[in-house]
């Protein structure tokens, strides 16, 4: 992807703005911002972040590019829609940052072992395979992201915790075989790489 | 009342063996008591919920969606799409809103669709709602209340919406910051309302719970403490995430930070089951890792 990345730098002339507003979902309403910073003070996971929404859009406005696309910020993002139902001008902003992170992403440039985005991969992963979440399977392949030895410990450090779901009848260990999914998976399958055929182009030559 | 009917998107968390099976316990037994009617949409498929945007992009994740309001549309036409999470309402409305407000995006994801033999309508998009809409708007809190056979006298509930079921959409045009209708219902089937409950729209963390899980903790802790110093005797919440977040991680708080919680988290549906006769069982109160000792002894009067 880092071809495809130099390759959007040259076109916009390193104009990053322009970059975001071509590529990134919602990113036309990165010009908007009036720089109140409610959005940052709206933000559960606000002490957490290298830099709340507005620093991300006047960055973007500024030019950073590497330091945007770098960033940790947007992987803090809950969606809990605090930010969108506040902004005095009505940016939609927690779309703008899961935009900003799915580009950052996709470039390559992302930080490779940010927990949320390699949760989010290990997410859509596992539902786009059967068409529907196995909850089983996504806890095992996150207790194991680190590698066995971490897996192991993360699993036993949740062990009371998962018989506790399955006493209850709310984690089921057959799940393991398979468990839940549509039964027209190749259209399913079939749909998604449309879809990401489509979005591909557009990622390449902009909206 | 005549029996109403809704086309219905349980999600993957409501599904047998999932994390809120016990959710859609409860739904049903509701259901069975206000006579609502639910036609499951055929072969629905995973909404990618809120943590999706990572791999997926916008295009595959609106035709996640659009594949369950076209399956929608063909199976159930005419009837409202009703779901009871609150990642699949905020994302199949969403998507919904998206494709009426774009021709290029509908003819784009219509192309994906086709792959899989499927087609949106543009003309007449189905509302999206989710169940407390309803609720709130097809019954409205006095008939709610006219069903109520054991009022829930005696527990003290605080009402916790979260963030999803709340924002960015709302329910029934209430304030985001501080809406009432769960205490209202708590009120409605006899419980004792904490209208100033200062964390009902508070952040549990989501899905960063499972990636973030001391950042999320840290919250839940938060909304467990303010229901504790309120006096409540129990939590009730609209949202599966919410509910898990909240209940089941309470243990590991309490080592973490050196605290005692042990607080139960209820669905609202399983309020109402009780509050209308059903049985512990029938209102999914079986689901609880923290028992809701009080409801069991109102359900088992």
């Amino acid at each position: 992807m880092s071809d495809m990345s130099n390759a959007v730098v040259e076109k916009y002339h390193n104009d990053f703005l322009k970059e975001v507003e071509a590529h990134v979902e919602e990113g036309e309403w990165v010009k908007m911002c009036m720089q109140c910073g409610v959005c940052a003070g709206s933000c559960p996971l606000g002490p957490h972040w290298a830099h709340p929404p507005q620093e991300i859009f006047m960055m973007i406005r500024a030019g950073k590019r590497e330091e945007v696309l770098s960033s940790d910020a947007m992987w803090m993002c809950t969606s809990c829609y605090n930010c969108i139902v506040r902004c005095p001008r009505g940016l939609p902003i927690t779309h703008i940052m899961h935009g900003l992170a799915h580009y950052a992403h996709r470039l390559g440039l992302a930080p490779e072992k940010q927990p949320t985005r390699v949760f989010a991969k290990l997410f859509w992963d596992n539902i786009t395979k059967t068409g529907r979440a196995n909850e089983l399977k996504m806890g095992l392949s996150l207790y194991f992201k680190d590698g066995f030895g971490n897996g192991i410990k993360e699993a036993m450090k949740n062990k009371a915790l998962g018989q506790a779901m399955m006493k209850t009848k709310r984690l089921n260990p057959m799940e393991i075989l398979g468990g839940h999914g549509v039964k027209d998976k190749s259209g399913l399958h079939a749909m998604l790489a449309k879809a990401r055929e489509i979005e591909d182009a557009k990622l390449e030559q902009g909206k | 009342m005549a029996k109403k009917e809704y086309s219905f998107y349980p999600g993957c968390s409501s599904q047998k063996g999932a994390s809120a099976s016990n959710l859609q316990v409860s739904v049903d037994a509701m259901c069975d008591a206000l006579d609502i009617q639910l036609n499951e949409i055929p072969d629905w498929n995973c909404c990618s919920a809120s943590i999706g945007y990572g791999e997926g992009g916008e295009l595959p994740r609106i035709a996640l969606s659009a594949r369950n309001l076209a399956l929608s549309e063909q199976h159930n036409p005419g009837q409202d799409l009703v779901a009871t999470c609150a990642a699949c309402w905020l994302a199949t409305r969403e998507a919904s809103e998206r494709l009426s407000g774009s021709d290029q995006l509908m003819a784009e994801t219509n192309q994906a669709l086709a792959a899989a033999g499927l087609n949106l309508e543009p003309a007449k998009p189905q509302r999206v709602r989710h169940m407390v809409e309803v609720l709130i708007e097809d019954f409205g809190f006095e008939a709610l209340g006219e069903k109520v056979q054991k009022p829930l006298e005696g527990i003290k509930i605080a009402s916790y919406i979260g963030c999803q079921t709340n924002r960015p959409f709302g329910i029934d045009g209430e304030s985001f910051e501080n809406p009432v209708y769960l205490d209202k219902l708590v009120d409605t089937l006899g419980g004792d309302a904490i209208p100033d409950y200062e964390k009902k729209v508070q952040c549990c963390g989501g899905a960063l719970m499972f990636s973030e899980p001391e950042k999320s903790q840290e919250l839940v802790k938060g909304i467990l403490e303010a229901a504790h110093d309120n006096g409540a005797d129990m939590i009730v919440t609209p949202c599966p995430l919410c509910q898990m977040n909240t209940e089941v991680y309470q243990d590991q708080i309490n080592a973490t930070h050196g605290t005692s919680f042990n607080m139960p988290v209820v669905y609202y549906s399983q309020l109402m089951s009780v509050a209308y006769g059903k049985s512990a069982s029938e209102a999914g109160l079986d689901g609880q890792i923290i028992k809701a000792k009080k409801l069991e002894d109102i359900a088992g009067k």
